[in-house]
């Protein structure tokens, strides 16, 4: 135990940096956590006196939300910080960023960023740990962790699992760290999606099957994962329009009975209704969307946990 | 004018089929005589330099620098690059037009060569527009430009759209005796781009810019090149299939030249590693297929020249978010130590380095030097081929510090670079 917290990374960057053991550590801790969240007082002093700084470059309402509550859950002081409104040019202020939180001596800094590659940049000059909210089309450690949480809650293991993702792989952050940690835990996944949102080498990177049209993906699957269509980020037209994509892509309750009987419905949030999803499935018995959000607040107050205290190392030391 | 003797060097000079100890005397600022060693009597000579144990070669030239002056001094000077192209045995440069204000009429041009003069340095030689402002419109007025001391034309960093306007800078580029030296980037296939696309892209989460991007800029040049056909020089291929193409025309008797650069033969996207942004440049660095697919075409002559694409940028360019780092890294301190690698590994002899470095760009630019003959400038580079160093961000004379080599060991490098007879 203290062996796999010891040799835990200073940041959480994406799930690469974590063995098997470290994950399953990260959510059994997770799990722990779960029980804070159904006290009367939800709160435990486990983070008292730390400063968490949450500093959102980029838009997003339930990642944040989910990360303060997680740090309030745990007693921890919170700032949050958003970009918007600065005149300095894009680099000047991020280095900037980077000092002034480093001056406020925080015990943590959680950062989404449009730029992929930013969370590094940040904990190689920052002496506290960084935790990667989501950055570029890179990592989204903490969903992946919260979907896979969810997974193993519902199907008792994650190992011999099939997972199918659908939607924009290219530009998903979501997909990217799913695939790696899923793909960790024993669990065979399988991605599709148009050509147009198909990153290269997908098979070579993540050993991953990929697929053009989402029926042989969802074929035999444990779990469907559907991506949202982000439109916000698309440059030039990748698909013909949304109801062109719900036709192909969209999982309807029809396409969902190629997965197993017992599959549930992953989406990362929020749902575009009638694209990526039928309204139907949104309250489909199957669907597992809410206790996503639910686990993503026990993950993040694991990670916390782990990264800040770094519990089991001291004597380990 | 001084007269200097070299002695008992290994001279390598490829325009005069030369691989051998030789003795050279230089006055006037040029070559005088190369005979037998011990041919010339020490006291003919006001001085003497001993190359015992050192390669004695024609003057390195580096077809492709941003010199950044004027317009972002705080990158680089053309003192400080010039500075750094001497330190790397480069004893003449060619300087890229896109400064601020670009470098697109005789007044620019001339104030290049004067700062190139006060620099006392190595030689600047400028490359200049291919079009107004750079825009890929109207052509610049080539013979003006030459007048005024211009060698080639470009519009390096952009690639000219339209092909119409190509076919009249290849006609008139011709016409006026300049080198038109081409970026080959499909823009819009690569817009947006950070690095090459594959798996290291897929991997990091960024925009890619596939090999595509360079392969149909260089098959389209290649045709207009054959419609027209005057010369055309490519800048810094670095695609196996541009190599490829370009190696087709050249056996079908198109005129094109083409060059890469050390990077392009040492690293690959795989470098670029964690978002590191001294292994971003444009070209990308590439797979180890284009990689290997270089290293051949160095050897076997379908690349003519390597230049480095010195392209000098501040911490305030570089230490930003990856996607918004600046494209390009320098390179006039560790090319040759490079190149020095590749005939250590064999993969390239002495001479064929002496042809990509300093013979080939000459002949390409039409300017003096790239030879040892009599006559020729006294430009020479005195590289002790057994000094091992470490190239270190404190040594470098360049104004910025963007290398992805710094920390390697290296064996071999320029101990002497002489411009005119003159040790610079």
């Amino acid at each position: 135990m203290s062996d796999i917290v010891r040799t835990f990374p200073k940041d959480l960057i994406d799930l690469d940096q974590f063995s098997p053991e470290q994950l399953t550590h990260i959510l059994d801790t997770a799990e722990n956590f779960k029980e804070v969240s159904e006290r009367e007082i939800k709160k435990v002093p486990t983070l008292r006196g730390k400063l968490v700084v949450i500093f959102f470059h980029e838009n997003s309402t339930r990642t944040r939300l989910s990360f303060e509550v997680a740090a309030k859950r745990l007693s921890a002081d919170t700032v949050a910080l958003s970009a918007s409104g600065s005149s300095l040019s894009k680099g000047e202020s991020l280095l900037d960023t980077a000092r002034n939180i480093e001056a406020m001596h925080p015990d943590a800094l959680v950062i989404r960023h449009g730029a992929s590659g930013t969370p590094g940049f940040l904990g190689r000059r920052l002496s506290f740990p960084v935790l990667n909210a989501g950055d570029g089309a890179h990592a989204h450690p903490t969903q992946a962790l919260l979907d896979m949480l969810t997974l193993r809650e519902v199907k008792g293991r994650l190992d011999g699992l099939r997972i199918a993702i659908i939607g924009d792989i290219a530009h998903s952050r979501v997909a990217r760290s799913n695939m790696i940690g899923l793909s960790k835990m024993g669990a065979r996944v399988a991605v599709a999606g148009p050509p147009s949102m198909m990153a290269v080498e997908l098979a070579e990177t993540y050993g991953v099957e990929v697929y053009n049209r989402p029926e042989p993906a969802i074929e035999g699957a444990d779990g469907v994962m559907m991506l949202r269509i982000q439109l916000e980020r698309q440059t030039g037209a990748l698909f013909p329009g949304n109801r062109e994509y719900a036709l192909v892509y969209g999982l309807s309750r029809e396409r969902l009975k190629l997965a197993k009987e017992d599959a549930v419905i992953l989406h990362p949030g929020p749902v575009n209704q009638g694209v990526e999803l039928s309204p139907e499935l949104y309250e489909d018995r199957r669907s597992v969307i809410l206790p996503q959000v639910t686990n993503g607040v026990a993950v993040r107050m694991a990670l916390l946990y782990l990264l800040i205290e770094r519990p089991g190392q001291a004597e380990a030391a | 004018m001084t007269s200097l003797l070299i002695k008992n060097g290994r001279l390598i000079d490829p325009s005069q089929n030369i691989d051998a100890e030789r003795d050279l005397w230089l006055a006037g600022g040029r070559v005088k005589a190369v005979d037998r060693p011990g041919a010339f009597s020490s006291g003919s000579a006001e001085k003497n330099i001993d190359a015992q144990g050192l390669w004695v070669l024609p003057g390195l030239i580096d077809m492709h620098v941003h010199l950044r002056e004027p317009g972002h001094e705080y990158k680089e000077t053309v003192a400080s690059g010039l500075a750094a192209a001497a330190a790397g045995g480069f004893t003449a440069v060619l300087a890229m037009p896109n400064t601020s204000p670009p470098l697109d009429n005789a007044q620019e041009v001339a104030a290049l060569l004067e700062r190139g003069r006060a620099a006392a340095s190595a030689r600047v030689w400028p490359a200049a527009a291919m079009t107004r402002g750079r825009r890929g419109e109207d052509l610049t007025e080539y013979q003006d430009l030459k007048n005024a001391g211009a060698v080639a034309v470009t519009d390096d960093g952009s690639w000219v759209r339209n092909p119409k306007v190509l076919r009249r800078v290849l006609d008139y580029a011709a016409v006026c005796g300049l080198l038109p030296l081409c970026h080959a980037e499909d823009h819009d296939l690569a817009e947006g781009g950070a690095i090459h696309e594959g798996r290291v892209s897929t991997r990091l989460g960024l925009p890619g810019i596939p090999a595509q991007a360079e392969i149909n800029a260089v098959t389209r040049d290649i045709n207009m090149v054959e419609l027209s056909g005057r010369p055309l020089h490519f800048c810094h291929i670095s695609t196996r299939g541009a190599i490829e193409a370009i190696g087709s025309a050249k056996a079908k008797g198109l005129p094109v030249s083409c060059e890469t650069a050390p990077h392009y033969l040492f690293l690959t996207h795989e470098d670029v590693g964690d978002y590191d942004p001294n292994a971003k440049m444009n070209p990308p660095l590439r797979g180890e297929a284009d990689r290997d697919s270089l290293l051949a075409a160095l050897a076997d002559g379908t690349v003519d020249a390597l230049a480095t694409d010195h392209a000098p940028h501040s911490s305030l360019e570089k230490d930003v978010e990856f996607i918004d780092a600046a494209f390009g890294v320098i390179g006039l301190e560790s090319a040759l130590p490079l190149a020095l690698e590749l005939v250590r590994r064999r993969l390239i002899s002495p001479s064929r380095l002496v042809e990509l470095m300093s013979l080939n760009p000459a002949r390409l630019l039409n300017i003096p030097g790239g030879s040892l003959a009599p006559g020729q400038p006294a430009d020479l580079t005195l590289v002790d081929p057994n000094l091992a160093f470490t190239l270190r961000p404190e040594d470098s004379r360049s104004l910025s510090r963007n290398s992805p080599f710094w920390g390697r060991d290296f064996v071999g490098r320029a101990v002497k670079t002489l411009v005119g007879g003159r040790e610079v």
